[in-house]
C-alpha cells in the first residue's frame, strides 16, 4: 500500500526558473500514473522530486502520510528507469541487476533468486554475463527495467524510458510495461512527451504544461472531456481543429454567452467531408438536420496514412485538418464543405481556454 | 610519380625525426656506447672495458643503497601525489562559491619548477625558522636527519606530482554520466559505495594512464634533490638519477654514470611493459565474452 501525495509543491531553481509552480496531486495505490507534458512542462522534475533528486522549494511530499521532503533518495524504497537507462558499464547485466540489492546488504542466495526471477519475467536468462556495452538498445531497456523490478520497490517511477528506442520497439515495449504493471501491482509514476503512450498505458493521465496540472483524468475522460484548449490540442492525434465561433455557427443561439467569444474544437476524425457541388437541395437539409456544418472551402493537400487519410481544407479565413477513410473521389483543389454531429463539438472560452459546460448552442 | 609520393612523406616527417634524432636516439646510443668504456675527464670514452661498467655497478653497495631508496620514493610519491590528485579532483567535483580558486590551486603545483619548489621547502622545512615545525610543534630537522630526509624530498614530490594528476583525474571525472550517480542514490547507495563503485571502477582506465605517468616521473626526479638534499645526509636521498649526476659530474666517471643510465632505463622499461601487461590481461575476458 502506498499512496503519495503532493501538496502545493513549487520548485524553483537558483537561477530563478521556475519549473513547478504550486502543484498539489494525490497518486493512489496500484495506480498507472502517467505524467505527459511539452518538454520544459515540469514532469521529469515532478519525478525527480518523488524520487527525491532534487528538492522542493515549498510545499510537501508524503508517502503514506509520512512527510519525505528531507528523507535522502535510498531511504524512500523506490525504483526509477531512466530516459538513457544508467546502467553501469564496468558491471555485467547480473550485477548491474543486483546493485540495488548488494547495497542493501541482501543475503547472496536470495539476491541471485531475485534477479533470476526478474530476468525470466523480462526474458534476459542468456543476457546475465555480458556487460550493458554488448547488448542492443531494446535489451538495455529490458536491463534497466529488470533492475528496477528485481526489489519489489514501493514506487516505479519511469522517466521517458522508451524515448530512445526506434518506433517499433518502442511498442514492443510498451506492451511489455503493460504486462509488468498488470503483474507487479504497484504504483507505477510514468513521465513521458508521447500522447499516446500515456492514453495506452495510464490508467490516469496528468496533463501538464509550463509547471501546472492543466488536466488528470482516466485517458478516455481526456480525450472526451478535454478541460482546456491546451489538454484538447495536446490530446488526440492529428491535433484537434479550433475555429472562433462566429466564423462556423450563429452566434445567435448561444444565449448564454452573449458577448463572449467562443473557441469550437472539433477533432480530425469527427468530420464529415463532402463535395461542395454534386449534392440536391434536399440532402443537404436532410444533412442539416443531424449535422452542424463547419465550414466551406477547397482541398489544399492530402497526406495518405494507409486506409486513411489527411485532407487540409483551407479558405480566406481558416483552416481545418479532417482525418477520413480514404476518399479517391476527392482531389486537392476541389472545393467541399465540412460538417460534424453536435456531440462532437468543444467549446472553450477564447479568453480563459476553459471548457465551457454548456455543449449546445 | 608513386616513388615520388613514397620518398616526399619522408621529409614531412624529417624535422621532427631529426629533432628526435639529435635530442633523444643519439644520446640515447650514445650512453650505451659510454656504458662500455672507461672514460677520460672529459666524457671520452678511453678503454673499452665490454659488460665490467655493469659487473662494477650492480656489485657496488652504494648502487644497492641507491636502488633501495629509489624504489621507496617512487612508492611514497606515486601514492601520496596519486591519493592527493584524486582527493582533490574529488573535492572540485561539485561546484561552490569559489571552486575556480581551488582547482587552480590543486593545479598550480604543475607550473612550479621543482627547483623553485625545493627553495621554498628548503626554508619551511628549516629546523629553527621553518614554518612546518613551527605549527606541528615540533624540533625536526627534516632535511638533515637521515630518517626524515628521504620522507621530505618524496612528499615535496609528491606535492608537485599531484598538480599533473588532479588534472587527469578531474578530467575523468567529468566523463562520468551524472545519472550514474542519481541511480545509486535510488538503489540505496551512500556516498561511499559510489566512490568506490562507480568513481573509481569508471576512472580505471585514467587510473591505470596516471600511475604509469607517475612512476616515471618519479622515477626521474632530480632538481629537488640536487637542491634539497644533495643526496644527503649520508646516501639516504641519493636516489639513482642523482647519482648518475654525482658519478659523472663530481667523479668524472661518465661510463659508470652512462651503466647506471642504462639500467635505470631497463628498470623503467620492464616496469612499464609489466603494466602494461597486466592490464591486458585484465582486459582481455571482457573482450571474449563478446
Amino acid at each position: 500500500m502506498t499512496t503519495i501525495q503532493l501538496e502545493h509543491i513549487k520548485k524553483q531553481y537558483p537561477n530563478g526558473f521556475t519549473a513547478i509552480h504550486d502543484l498539489s496531486l494525490e497518486i493512489q495505490d496500484q495506480e498507472f500514473l502517467v505524467l505527459v507534458g511539452p518538454s520544459g512542462c515540469g514532469k521529469t522534475t515532478l519525478l525527480r522530486l518523488i524520487a527525491g533528486l532534487e528538492e522542493a522549494s515549498s510545499g510537501l511530499l508524503k508517502m503514506d502520510g509520512r512527510v519525505m521532503n528531507n528523507v535522502e533518495a535510498r531511504d524512500r524504497d523506490i525504483a526509477m528507469v531512466f530516459q538513457n537507462y544508467a546502467l553501469y558499464p564496468h558491471l555485467t547485466v547480473f550485477q548491474n541487476m543486483a546493485f540495488s540489492l548488494r547495497m542493501r546488504r541482501v543475503r547472496k542466495s536470495l539476491i541471485r533468486e531475485q534477479v533470476e526471477d526478474a530476468a525470466e519475467i523480462l526474458g534476459l536468462e542468456n543476457l546475465l554475463d555480458r556487460k550493458p556495452g554488448e547488448l542492443s538498445g531494446g535489451q538495455r531497456q529490458r536491463v534497466a527495467m529488470g533492475r528496477a523490478i528485481v526489489r519489489h520497490p514501493k514506487v516505479f517511477l519511469m522517466d521517458e524510458p522508451l524515448s530512445n528506442l526506434d518506433a517499433k520497439l518502442r511498442v514492443e515495449m510498451r506492451e511489455e510495461i503493460s504486462r509488468l504493471y498488470r503483474k507487479l501491482k504497484t504504483t507505477f509514476i510514468y513521465v513521458t512527451h508521447d500522447q499516446i503512450e500515456a492514453m495506452t498505458l495510464g490508467t490516469r493521465v496528468v496533463v501538464m504544461d509550463h509547471g501546472d496540472i492543466r488536466q488528470s483524468g482516466a485517458p478516455q475522460e481526456l480525450y472526451e472531456k478535454p478541460a482546456n484548449v491546451f489538454v484538447a490540442g495536446f490530446i488526440g492525434k492529428p491535433e484537434m481543429n479550433f475555429m472562433p465561433l462566429e466564423a462556423s455557427l450563429a452566434a445567435s443561439s448561444a444565449a448564454a454567452y452573449t458577448g463572449r467569444k467562443i473557441i469550437l474544437g472539433v477533432r480530425p476524425e469527427h468530420i464529415h467531408i463532402t463535395p461542395a457541388t454534386s449534392r440536391t437541395e434536399q440532402t443537404e437539409q436532410v444533412e442539416q438536420a443531424e449535422q452542424v456544418p463547419l465550414m466551406r472551402g477547397h482541398i489544399k493537400l492530402k497526406e495518405m496514412l494507409g486506409d486513411d487519410e489527411l485532407i487540409y481544407v483551407g479558405n480566406d479565413e481558416q483552416k481545418c485538418v479532417v482525418l477520413t477513410p480514404s476518399r479517391e473521389d476527392l482531389l486537392p483543389g476541389e472545393n467541399v464543405r465540412l460538417s460534424t454531429e453536435r456531440a462532437n463539438i468543444h467549446f472553450f472560452d477564447e479568453q480563459t481556454g476553459e471548457a465551457l459546460a454548456c455543449r449546445s448552442f | 610519380m608513386r616513388t615520388w609520393k613514397r620518398v616526399s612523406a619522408y621529409f614531412f616527417v624529417l624535422p621532427c625525426l631529426a629533432l628526435f634524432g639529435v635530442f633523444l636516439f643519439y644520446p640515447f646510443a650514445k650512453t650505451i656506447y659510454l656504458s662500455l668504456y672507461k672514460t677520460n675527464n672529459l666524457g671520452q670514452a678511453q678503454i673499452y672495458v665490454g659488460l665490467d661498467n655493469y659487473r662494477e655497478v650492480l656489485q657496488s653497495a652504494s648502487f644497492h643503497n641507491s636502488l633501495k631508496v629509489t624504489l621507496i620514493f617512487v612508492f611514497i610519491v606515486v601514492l601520496v601525489s596519486m591519493l592527493m590528485g584524486l582527493f582533490n579532483a574529488l573535492l572540485c567535483q561539485k561546484s561552490f562559491p569559489g571552486i575556480r580558486f581551488f582547482s587552480t590551486a590543486y593545479a598550480l603545483p604543475m607550473s612550479i619548477a621543482s627547483a623553485s619548489a625545493a627553495m621554498i621547502f628548503r626554508l619551511m622545512l628549516d629546523p629553527t625558522i621553518g614554518i612546518v615545525n613551527k605549527l606541528l610543534g615540533l624540533n625536526i630537522s627534516w632535511i638533515q636527519n637521515p630518517h626524515y630526509a628521504l620522507l621530505s624530498v618524496a612528499l615535496l614530490t609528491a606535492w608537485l606530482n599531484s598538480g599533473i594528476n588532479f588534472l587527469y583525474f578531474s578530467a575523468g571525472l567529468t566523463t562520468i554520466d551524472e545519472t550514474l550517480y542519481e541511480r545509486a542514490s535510488v538503489d540505496g547507495a551512500n556516498e561511499w559505495q559510489k566512490l568506490f563503485r562507480i568513481t573509481l571502477p569508471s576512472l580505471r582506465p585514467i587510473l591505470f594512464y596516471t600511475l604509469v605517468v607517475n612512476i616515471i616521473l618519479a622515477f626521474q626526479s632530480f632538481g629537488q634533490v640536487k637542491i634539497l638534499t644533495s643526496g644527503g645526509p649520508g646516501e639516504s636521498t641519493n636516489l639513482i638519477v642523482f647519482s648518475i649526476y654525482r658519478n659523472a659530474f663530481f667523479n668524472f666517471r661518465f661510463g659508470t654514470a652512462a651503466t647506471e643510465s642504462v639500467i635505470l632505463f631497463f628498470i623503467i622499461f620492464i616496469l612499464t611493459l609489466l603494466m602494461f601487461r597486466s592490464e591486458n590481461k585484465n582486459n582481455s575476458p571482457k573482450k571474449e565474452s563478446k
